[in-house]
């Protein structure tokens, strides 16, 4: 067992980012056993983020978005298949089309899905959409392309407010409902949530913020929604983007430490079971998973970001196939990237883990600056607004657990060097889910029972 | 040939939009927006792009999981 495990049955549920960079780790790292990739989708591994960019603005076809493979995977692959279970005992995953897929070890990569409107006869009403998929992006892409009279967009966290922006720059008249009081606000705090608000109704948004709809009306096809505050607007495309649910039912009887915020995982990407025990030949990465961080005091973060789904599908590879004491810890600082309304957002850190915030570089008013998030004395996070090349300093900041407010640097010239509450609120009062989530200490599942699949 | 752009790693240089218009382009000041299947006639060009980013954001390879293999 301990031995070189790298002859034997790999299995990949998920093959997407996470799937296929840990394919390609895999094969890099000398794997020569049998791999094989499980994906319910139809298509072969493809890139999102430009879904809601490129694609909207009608510059990239939705079903040209294909990810690059770096090297000769000799895998199998199954697509198309949803797969609907988890022997661990018997070690096999159990495949909706009745198959069964045997393996030594097995990684989980199912990510999430679009969280979907909550009234399923609003939900399909004709012109009301959801943004996760290649599909999704083509039939939203296509009705933009008719020119629709009103884009509704329910929901102002990163993939709502780049359909909004996407929408403006085609010359489309948008409404952005979100409950909260800003957009982005649940990623980025109070100071940033504002800068966005005002940014949105410059690029000529209809913002509507501490408001919730109510109802999209229609009879087949949507006419239009109403509003918390008695308001109601004409629409004829509404885009649902409430975030994210984390694609765990079909591990919902195999015991392991699976829920509605994702798959937990030791540092090493090795699953925990429903008991808070970790396994050791089922590993979890990308979207699904929920895993320790040091910088964060070890709590366990679900994140949504595409450089963690690599960085992590790398390290749960290597892991897969190399003896304990050569196993490496993911220790990536979280890092994502967006772009909206001309604007270039780039983060690094965990930005909701904060207690204070300064804007350290640039100026709000210009919208080019660098904020940078502290708790309790240490720099946690920062963000930077078309001033991405600082970026990599305060990185390095965040990993030495530099003090808070920072020195300023020689370049530095502060708008207002007097750090300010961060303004966090709670993920509940906001439309869309977060796609950063702190979720506590506890590995086990007592805190996220997942409900049996359909 | 298909591409994919680290952009947390990209650093908005334009090194690739300069050598590769055709493939990548900067939307607003710093946000590069890129064709994720790069048309053949566009290779060469992509392939200089490549060598010439700074960072090594832009990652290159065959379309994934075609072939069956
Ligand atoms: C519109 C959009 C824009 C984005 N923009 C950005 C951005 O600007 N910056 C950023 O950092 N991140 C962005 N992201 C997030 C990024 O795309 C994700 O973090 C990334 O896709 C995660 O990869 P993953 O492989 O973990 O999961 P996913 O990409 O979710 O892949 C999981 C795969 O598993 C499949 N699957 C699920 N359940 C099963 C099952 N039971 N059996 C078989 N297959 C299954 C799914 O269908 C899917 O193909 C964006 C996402 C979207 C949707
Ligand atoms: S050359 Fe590299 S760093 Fe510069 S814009 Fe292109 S990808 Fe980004």
């Amino acid at each position: 067992m301990l031995g070189e495990p790298r002859a034997d049955r790999i299995v990949i549920v998920g093959a997407s980012l996470a799937g296929l960079r840990a394919a390609e780790t895999l094969r890099a790292e000398g794997f020569t056993g049998s791999l094989t990739l499980i994906g319910d989708e139809t298509h072969p591994p493809y890139d999102r983020p430009p879904l809601s960019k490129q694609v909207l603005l009608g510059k990239v076809a939705a079903d040209r978005t294909g990810l690059p493979q770096r090297r000769r995977l000799d895998a199998d692959w199954r697509l198309g298949v949803r797969a609907g279970g988890l022997d661990p005992v018997g070690k096999r995953v159990l495949l909706d089309d009745g198959a069964d897929v045997p393996f030594d070890r097995l990684l989980i990569a199912t990510g999430t899905r679009a969280r979907p409107w909550p009234h399923p006869d609003e939900a399909a009403l004709d012109g009301v959409f959801t943004l996760r998929t290649s599909g999704d992006a083509a039939a939203l892409a296509a009705r933009l392309d008719a020119g629709p009279r009103r884009v509704l967009v329910i929901g102002a966290g990163f993939t709502g407010s780049e359909i909004a922006s996407a929408c403006r720059e085609r010359g489309l008249e948008v409404t952005v409902a979100e409950r909260g009081p800003a957009p982005l606000v649940g990623a980025l705090g109070g100071t940033l949530g504002e800068l966005a608000a005002k940014l949105q109704r410059a690029h000529g948004v209809d913002l509507r913020c501490g408001v919730t709809v109510t109802a999209l009306e229609g009879d087949g096809r949507l006419t239009g929604a109403q509003f918390s505050d008695g308001t109601r607007i004409d629409a004829d495309i509404a885009v649902i983007a409430l975030g994210a649910v984390r694609n765990t039912e079909w591990l919902a009887e195999s015991g392991l430490a699976a829920g509605p915020r994702g798959v937990t995982c030791d540092a090493g990407c090795r699953a925990f079971d429903m008991y808070g025990i970790v396994t050791d030949d089922i590993f979890a990465a990308g979207d699904v998973a929920r895993f320790p961080h040091p910088l964060f005091e070890y709590q366990l973060l679900s994140l949504e970001h595409w450089g963690n789904a690599v960085a992590q599908a790398e390290v749960a590879a290597h892991n897969m196939v190399s003896p304990g004491p050569r196993r490496r810890p993911h220790l990536t600082v979280p890092a994502f990237w967006s772009s909206q309304f001309g604007l270039n957002i780039k983060s690094v850190g965990v930005p909701t883990f904060s207690d204070q915030v300064v804007i350290a570089q640039g100026s709000l008013k210009d919208a080019r600056l660098v904020a940078v998030y502290g708790y309790r004395g240490r720099v946690t996070a920062a963000v930077s607004v078309n001033q991405a090349r600082s970026l990599d300093y305060y990185r390095h900041l965040i990993e030495t657990a530099a003090p808070f407010p920072p020195a300023p640097g020689a370049a530095d010239q502060r708008e207002s060097p007097v750090p300010v509450p961060s303004d966090v609120p709670d993920p509940k009062l906001l439309s869309h889910g977060p796609t950063v989530a702190l979720t506590g200490h506890l590995p086990d599942r007592r805190l996220t029972v997942v409900q049996p699949a359909r | 040939m298909h591409i994919v752009v680290d952009l947390n790693r990209c650093q908005g240089y334009a090194q690739c939009a300069f050598l590769a218009p055709g493939v990548f382009t900067m939307h607003g000041e710093e946000s590069l927006l890129y064709t994720p299947v790069v048309p053949e006639e566009q290779r060469e060009r992509v392939r200089r792009a490549v060598a010439a980013c700074p960072v090594q954001a832009i990652l290159v390879g065959e379309e994934a999981g075609t072939g069956a293999r």
